[in-house]
């Protein structure tokens, strides 16, 4: 009896006690997670093939918030596209903005001015870090942890406060458009800014305390989803994920945009256990790596927003906007494809012109679609409980994954 | 490696099966003969010289007034690690694949790079290019009854999706009136 | 002095029937927790810190809708989606709320013209009480949509008033 029933099943790696229990006779099961469930961020569905607490197989469902963004995105100017790009990854908006123009400067030639440069440089950081932070509390969330969430957003607030004096919005800025920014600095951002940077680094320390070393946390994610170096190219992880995997890979790092050679900052990277502070029960590419990588990255952000708010005192307030960006032609024939590095990972923008203002194809490559495909992969022979650590340390958006 | 060097490599590898190459610009890509791409896919992809692991966007063009289709592969070398340092770009490169219009088949390349199994049935989906020996092509965005491909220049809107009125830009202002 | 007056005994309380019901219910509005897209992300901060929509009685988010009177449609809700929220709504215990937040759920949103995949407004899946416009909504609106609904709700009665059995599933909505 017993034998059969392993012989059915040889790649469950870990039989749980079966062998002596022969006469527990299990049936596979089909569950369904969501779209609407607390723990896949979003409208993610995941139909999952289990036996007992055993996951045989995981396998995701998207498009439930398929909005139709590249259709969009040939039928407009890339003025008015710079709103919609906001509500791909509406986390982390800015970035979004910044991927676009930036891919719309390189295929018209547009030249960004130095002040325009760096309000961009740290108001991307400022989002990743914004970004992170609710990454953060959300992975809290899914663990189990409400209070490191409550912390996080109160800090994610102040960051939307510098943001919303500046650009007035609080969610969706359209603030980074092509040849520079919509509007400069407010009265007193730098002071004010500064200001958060300070209060903000010591409280990296508290979450770490609150959340990242906490014993039943490591426990929880600690060796669960693991993604080895390779497979994680492979899978065309990107970002946290793949740096997590052990892999210095930072597009601001191995393929420069917008000056970030300029600035002095490290890449984060999955560390084995036992090193440095990082607890004994990790190891490098897990979930917890995943998670504390973006911990990590928060702090290089803090760094990179200082150097760039010493570089603004040298620039002449008001210079703002490249010269001649009205009625963008887009030239005939001409395409470009961009990477940026934004807090989930690469994201890339494929543009074609055709000799009008319209582009003939804007394609987004979101880069949580394509850390998203590694779920089959890894979300096997893994508990049920397992499945939100794994699916929330991906940390995906689902604006950007489904588009 | 420079463009100029990849294409030049790849022309004298693979000759005929490189139909076109465009270096102007700031993409430049080559076009290879759709049935032979596999072939230059594991080259690209296991090439000593190139070494292109990471396949970072499948984009799907529709080229209507010459009635093809087109998909576009955006390919990165991702160096191993030897040291601290944050790793640089050794060579980033693009290829095109053209297929006709009325039948358009491309073989997948989803066991070159796993990543394409997604990126493949989008491009399936949104542009309904059929990708030869697919290990699961069907629809990823879009459910699975869905009408037509969204993306491709001549698609007609839906006016109804099982009973839910849709977009009827050209008629009324909107749906409740 | 009147006929009542000095004969109850202190700590009772006399109400009517639907004053006490509204008022349970106002008070202990458990929304289900339902983000779909970028209003998610300011639902969150609702429930966050800042704004904290537990002082309204309101923060109770339950991962069942089952377990649930109020369902907050934050986000674009697509073909694709539009089942399953019939089915969630349907799944609701009564009596049961709706409220559309967002733009995308008012009416399209920016998705309205080219956007062949979403739903021209949520109002024609599922019967919504209160509509929340904006892209997204600040959490202040949020809340003011909430103390709307509250309104709503304070003015039912439980008496056999045929007009409003008639006007039940489409009492007037209200917008922000």
């Amino acid at each position: 009896m017993t034998d059969t029933i392993l012989e059915s099943k040889p790649d469950l790696l870990v039989d749980y006690d079966r062998a002596e229990q022969g006469d527990l006779d299990t049936e596979e099961l089909l569950i369904n997670m969501g779209p609407q469930h607390p723990a896949t961020h979003g409208v993610l569905r995941v139909v999952l093939r289990v036996d007992g607490e055993m996951v045989l197989e995981a396998v995701p469902h998207i498009g439930y918030l398929h909005r139709c963004a590249e259709k969009i995105g040939e039928s407009l100017e890339p003025y008015q596209y710079i709103p919609y790009t906001d509500r791909l990854d509406y986390v982390s908006a800015m970035n979004q903005n910044h991927a676009f123009a930036l891919a719309i400067e390189r295929l018209c030639g547009i030249e960004v001015p130095g002040r325009a440069s760096l309000i961009r440089v740290i108001f991307l950081e400022l989002n990743r870090i914004a970004s992170h932070l609710v990454t953060v509390g959300a992975y809290g969330l899914d663990m189990g942890a409400f209070t490191p969430f409550l912390y996080v957003f109160r800090e994610r607030e102040m960051i939307l406060d510098l943001f919303e004096a500046t650009c007035g919005a609080r969610l969706t800025y359209s603030y980074i458009t092509p040849g520079g920014v919509r509007e400069d600095l407010a009265d007193g951002f730098v002071d004010s800014c500064r200001e958060f940077l300070d209060y903000f680094e010591p409280k990296i320390d508290d979450y770490n305390d609150l959340l990242s070393f906490n014993q039943i946390f490591v426990k929880r994610t600690g060796k669960v989803g693991v993604i080895p170096a390779r497979d994680a190219i492979a899978y065309g992880l990107t970002g946290p994920c793949l740096r997590a995997s052990g892999v210095r890979w930072d597009v601001r790092r191995a393929i420069p945009y917008e000056g970030y050679e300029r600035f002095d900052f490290d890449i984060p990277i999955g560390l084995p256990g036992g090193t440095g502070n990082i607890p004994p029960g990790v190891v490098v590419g897990d979930s917890w790596c995943r998670y504390y990588v973006r911990v990590l990255e928060m702090r290089q952000s803090v760094r990179i927003i200082r150097q760039a708010l010493d570089m603004l005192a040298d620039t002449t307030p008001g210079e703002i906007m490249a010269k001649k960006v009205k009625n963008l032609k887009l030239p005939a024939g001409c395409e470009v494809y961009l990477e940026t590095d934004n807090p989930r990972g690469s994201m890339g923008f494929y543009v074609q012109g055709d000799g009008t203002t319209v582009p003939s194809r804007v394609k987004a490559r979101g880069p949580s679609f394509s850390n998203l495909c590694i779920t089959t992969h890894v979300c096997r022979n893994v508990l049920i409980a397992d499945i939100p650590a794994i699916v929330g340390s991906i940390d995906m958006v689902m604006g950007e994954v489904d588009r | 490696m420079t463009p100029e060097e990849i294409s030049n490599l790849l022309r004298r590898t693979f000759g005929d099966a490189i139909e076109e190459v465009v270096l102007a610009g700031a993409h430049p890509y080559v076009v290879v003969q759709a049935d032979r791409w596999p072939e230059v896919a594991q080259f690209l992809r296991r090439d000593r010289r190139l070494k292109f692991n990471l396949l970072r966007c499948i984009s799907s063009l529709d080229l209507l007034p010459d009635d093809k289709l087109a998909a576009v592969y955006d390919l990165c070398a991702v160096p191993e690690a030897t040291d601290d340092k944050p790793l640089v770009c050794p060579h980033e490169f693009a290829v095109r694949v053209v297929t006709n219009r009325g039948n358009p088949h491309i073989p997948s390349v989803a066991d070159v790079w796993e990543t394409a199994n997604w990126h493949e049935r989008e491009a399936y989906d949104l542009m309904g290019i059929v990708f030869d020996n697919h290990p699961d092509l069907r629809r990823i965005l879009c459910p699975d009854d869905w009408q037509g491909h969204p993306l491709r220049k001549d698609y007609v809107f839906p006016k109804e999706y099982h009973g839910i009125p849709g977009t009827t830009e050209h008629e009324l202002p909107s749906p409740r009136h | 002095m009147s006929w009542i007056d000095n004969r109850i005994e202190d700590g009772v309380i006399i109400t009517s029937l639907d004053w006490a019901i509204n008022w349970a219910r106002t008070s202990s509005l458990w929304p289900v927790t339902f983000g779909l897209a970028c209003c998610a992300i300011e639902m969150m901060a609702t429930g966050a810190s800042r704004f904290d929509i537990d002082r309204f009685g309101a923060g109770a988010f339950r991962p069942t809708p089952r377990q649930a009177d109020l369902m907050i449609v934050a986000g674009t809700v697509t073909y694709k989606m539009a089942s399953r929220l019939k089915r969630l709504y349907n799944q609701m215990p009564d009596p049961k709320y709706v409220m559309a937040m967002g733009a995308c759920t008012v009416g399209g949103g920016p998705y309205f013209k080219h956007g062949y995949h979403v739903v021209k407004g949520v109002d024609l899946v599922v019967p919504v009480d209160v509509y929340i416009p904006g892209c997204p909504p600040r959490p202040e609106s949020l809340l003011e949509g909430l103390m709307r609904l509250q309104d709503k709700i304070r003015h039912q009665t439980r008496a056999k008033d045929k007009v409003a059995l008639a006007n039940r599933d489409k009492l007037a909505p209200l917008t922000v």
